[in-house]
């Protein structure tokens, strides 16, 4: 009965989705404020709605109701209770129910919140967002519906794919939809101000919270996805430029480009035309990794041919979205011209150098996630584009941005001093050399290139700092800690966010320094790993809830002594019958051993891959500190739209005149 | 469709360790040639994986055809040549530059050109305002008043 209220919540929820992409919308161009405010309670009504269908679903999880198909394919009985919950979006059906839910979240967010906003542009902005939510409840209702009942009900689920059943799987996707979906906020402010025409400072200073909002979920999504890759599928690699990473990179790509437009924009007036359709182009990225992920057209074009329901249906919402926003795009253009004068050399100069090189490495990586498909379909030749790809062209176009950093943090509005800013950054620029020189000294033949990206991580860190020293001194040594608490939080957070960056590439160059052994081991046996010796001790089973475990124990000593026991093994999960690897891992600062093991033989001796990874923890504390900078940028009290409280009294009559 | 993600899931959660101890080989210097040469190669039944990194059987399969050219005294370019006979261009993670994927190496660079161009024409526009000593004519002022026109 609860899934049957559910189901009908959905449907509801489309009802009320339409009609709030159709009236208040109506009401926002026609300028009749009556319909016009019927968008913020729509909204919400919109999300309460969609919040009983996803309540509905988690209750037929929680309670292992299998006479839920889509329950019965993904649960079991005996899952851990936090599996169960997330078992609600490991699959299809249900992760775009919760797609649907972060959607009406994000609208409900802003009919709460962003009351000062002129009531015509909420209307407008909630009136986008209902349209395409619409589209995406269409699409869970008539093709993924998760409350679909079976005729015969059976006695035990099958179990849900064992290398989800991991606590940041849990919460990489929730985070990921909220990073994508996050930006539909953004796409629905830019076509509302496109067919309002009003495009100015107020709507880069509207969009930057919510930019600002999905980007930090998106790039903790991202890094947490990267994380789990890491320590779940046994080789420790941390980026592998798979299909499905790339969808999440493009819009990361565009939205930090976007991010930093928005800047040029509300400051300056400038870059219209380019801020709004970075707007456009970052929710049309997601869109589209949303649809490369879900229409299983990444597993084979061929697959998709077969069974091109969903994938039709998704492509339809793309092309309608897409195209739609472009043409409104192409008719206003003329309206986004103008704005703010500046030289090459300044700050806005440099911003527009970090939008060049973000968009273009953007579209390296749509062009090598794609290229392959459209290839195959158009004339069925069957090539491979991987990481020696990406890693040639989106990786070098990232360089410049990093060696800029530091620099367009120092230029000046309008017109800078590029050899100021540069002799200013002398100490940056020292830094760089000597910790190239260190390693050079510690790591004998260490490769040039590592050499290289330590010399630029050691800049992008000192260099992004030196704005807060120079802030902090500037006119002398009294009064430092005044100057510092005076320090407007939103240069905290670019500091923060560009000294993640330089972190993140510390951890990516420290890669170059690992020591990796492949060997078969016998009980008793040693293993020397850089300055760490590894003995395999002997084999155990462990058994959880829902799964058997055979393990190896090694234990991990150095000069000093023992220093860890680690127990990799193999997990097989009821239900399923593939094995998972769990790896063993002793953290030692921001370093690790990592010993994985694979097949054991019949003598007697097991697989073992070992790793010592200096550094590489830094390679997710980088985009941390970068979501952590976000969020301090999001605190920062210039960043609210309207702070006088006037503004508050004055709604009304602006609504009732709109 | 389900049941080949299903496959590809499977495959790449198999138990870990690409590289088997038995597989490598003696000298240390072609093994690491072996290794280089591997993760360029796709796995073929895989999505997206190198043979360096997948655990699929076709994998180990190609890992020990590498290492046994290398034994054999290939070069690099003679093996990814052998492997493209066998197996088509789709082995190839990098692909090679040819009639077929200019596009997919050139739109990258193409773009970044044209970009720089629209950068260099934004702040070209300026610089005559900025300088600020340039006088119309008065043809010009007239194409311009119309032009403003036009714009109301």
């Amino acid at each position: 009965m609860i899934v049957e209220l559910g189901h009908f919540a959905l449907a509801l929820a489309l009802a009320v989705a339409v009609f709030q992409g159709v009236v208040p919308l109506w009401g926002a161009v026609k300028g009749d404020a009556l319909l016009a405010r019927l968008a913020p309670r729509a909204a919400l009504a919109q999300f309460v709605l969609l919040s009983l269908a996803f309540a509905a679903l988690a209750n037929a999880y929680l309670s292992s109701d299998f006479s839920v198909a889509n329950v019965f394919e993904n649960s079991h009985s005996l899952k851990p209770f936090v599996y169960k919950w997330s078992g609600i979006w490991s699959n299809h059906e249900g992760s775009m129910l919760l797609w649907v839910l972060i959607l009406a979240l994000f609208g409900a967010a802003l009919a709460l919140f962003a009351r000062r906003l002129p009531a015509d542009m909420l209307a407008a902005t909630l009136g986008v967002q209902a349209l395409v939510a619409s589209a995406f409840i269409g699409f869970v209702l008539f093709t993924s519906n998760p409350f679909t009942r079976l005729m015969n009900a059976p006695l035990e689920g099958r179990g849900m794919n064992p290398v989800l059943q991991d606590p940041g799987l849990a919460i990489h996707p929730p985070l990921l939809y909220l990073g994508y979906v996050g930006f539909s906020i953004v796409f629905s402010f830019a076509a509302a101000a496109l067919i309002l025409g009003r495009i100015d400072a107020a709507f880069a200073r509207m969009v930057r919270p919510w930019t600002l909002a999905a980007w930090v979920a998106l790039t903790l999504g991202i890094a947490m996805g990267s994380y789990w890759a890491y320590y779940e599928l046994g080789w420790g690699g941390y980026w592998f430029w798979d299909p499905v990473e790339n969808a999440s990179l493009m819009p990361w790509l565009t939205g930090t480009a976007l991010l930093h437009s928005a800047i040029v924009m509300e400051k300056r007036e400038a870059l219209k035309t380019w801020t709004i359709l970075l707007a456009v182009l970052t929710f049309s990225l997601s869109l589209l990794g949303t649809f490369l992920v879900r229409s299983g057209v990444l597993t084979s074009v061929h697959a998709f041919a077969v069974d091109p329901e969903r994938g039709l249906f998704i492509l339809g919402i793309l092309i309608a979205f897409i195209g739609g926003s472009f043409a409104l795009f192409a008719a206003r253009a003329r309206l986004m011209e103008g704005g703010g004068l500046f030289a090459p050399v300044s700050r806005e100069g440099a911003l527009v150098f970090n939008n060049l090189f973000l968009s273009v490495a953007s579209l390296a990586v749509f062009v090598g996630t794609l290229y392959p498909l459209l290839l195959e379909a158009l004339t069925g030749a069957k090539i491979s584009v991987g990481a020696p790809f990406f890693n040639l062209t989106a990786v070098p176009l990232m360089l410049p941005i990093f060696l800029l950093i530091p620099i367009g943090q120092k230029l000046a509005w309008k017109r800078g001093n590029l050899l100021g800013a540069v002799q200013r950054l002398f100490v940056a620029l020292l830094a760089g050399v000597a910790a190239a020189a260190v390693l050079a000294f510690v790591y004998h033949g260490a490769p040039v290139l590592a050499l290289a990206a330590f010399a630029l991580g050691a800049w992008l860190i000192i260099g992004s700092f030196d704005e807060m020293v120079d802030r902090a001194t500037r006119g002398g040594k009294g009064m430092v800690l005044a100057r510092l608490r005076a320090i407007p939080a939103s240069v905290y957070a670019m500091v923060l966010a560009h000294v993640g960056v330089g972190i993140m590439v510390l951890g990516i160059a420290a890669t170059a320094l690992e020591t990796e052994k492949v060997v078969a081991m016998k009980p008793g046996e040693t293993l020397s790993l850089g300055r760490f010796t590894v003995q395999l001790r002997g084999f155990a089973n462990e058994n959880g809830p829902n799964y058997t475990s055979a393990v190896a124990r090694f234990t991990l000593s150095d000069s000093t002594g023992v220093l860890a026991e680690l127990s990799p093994g193999k997990r097989v999960f009821v239900g399923r019958q593939m094995p998972t690897s769990e790896v063993g891992r002793y953290r030692y600062g921001l370093s690790e051993v990592y010993l994985a093991i694979g097949e054991s033989s019949d003598d007697g001796r097991v697989d073992l891959r070992a790793y010592d990874k200096p550094l590489v923890l830094l390679i997710w504390l980088g985009p941390l500190l970068m979501s952590i900078g976000g969020m301090i940028s999001l605190l920062d009290r210039r960043m609210r739209v309207g702070a006088p409280v006037r503004a508050k009294a004055k709604m009304p009559t602006e609504g009732a005149t709109a | 469709m389900r049941a080949a993600l299903a496959l590809c899931l499977m495959l790449l959660a198999a138990p870990a360790l690409a590289v088997k101890p038995s597989e490598q080989l003696k000298d240390p210097a072609q093994e690491a040639r072996a290794r280089a040469l591997s993760a360029e190669l796709r796995c073929l039944v895989c999505q997206n994986q190198s043979i360096d990194d997948s655990d699929a059987s076709l994998a180990q399969d190609l890992r020990r055809l590498v290492r046994e050219r290398i034994t054999a005294g290939d070069n690099d370019s003679q093996i990814r040549a052998f492997l493209v006979a066998r197996y088509g261009e789709f082995v190839l993670l990098k692909p090679p530059v040819n009639t077929e994927t200019y596009l997919l190496w050139g739109l990258p660079g193409i773009a970044l050109v044209l970009g720089a161009g629209a950068a260099w024409r934004l702040f070209r526009r300026r610089r005559p305002v900025e300088a600020g000593g340039t006088t119309l004519s008065n043809e010009e002022k007239a194409e311009l008043d119309a032009l403003l026109a036009r714009r109301e």
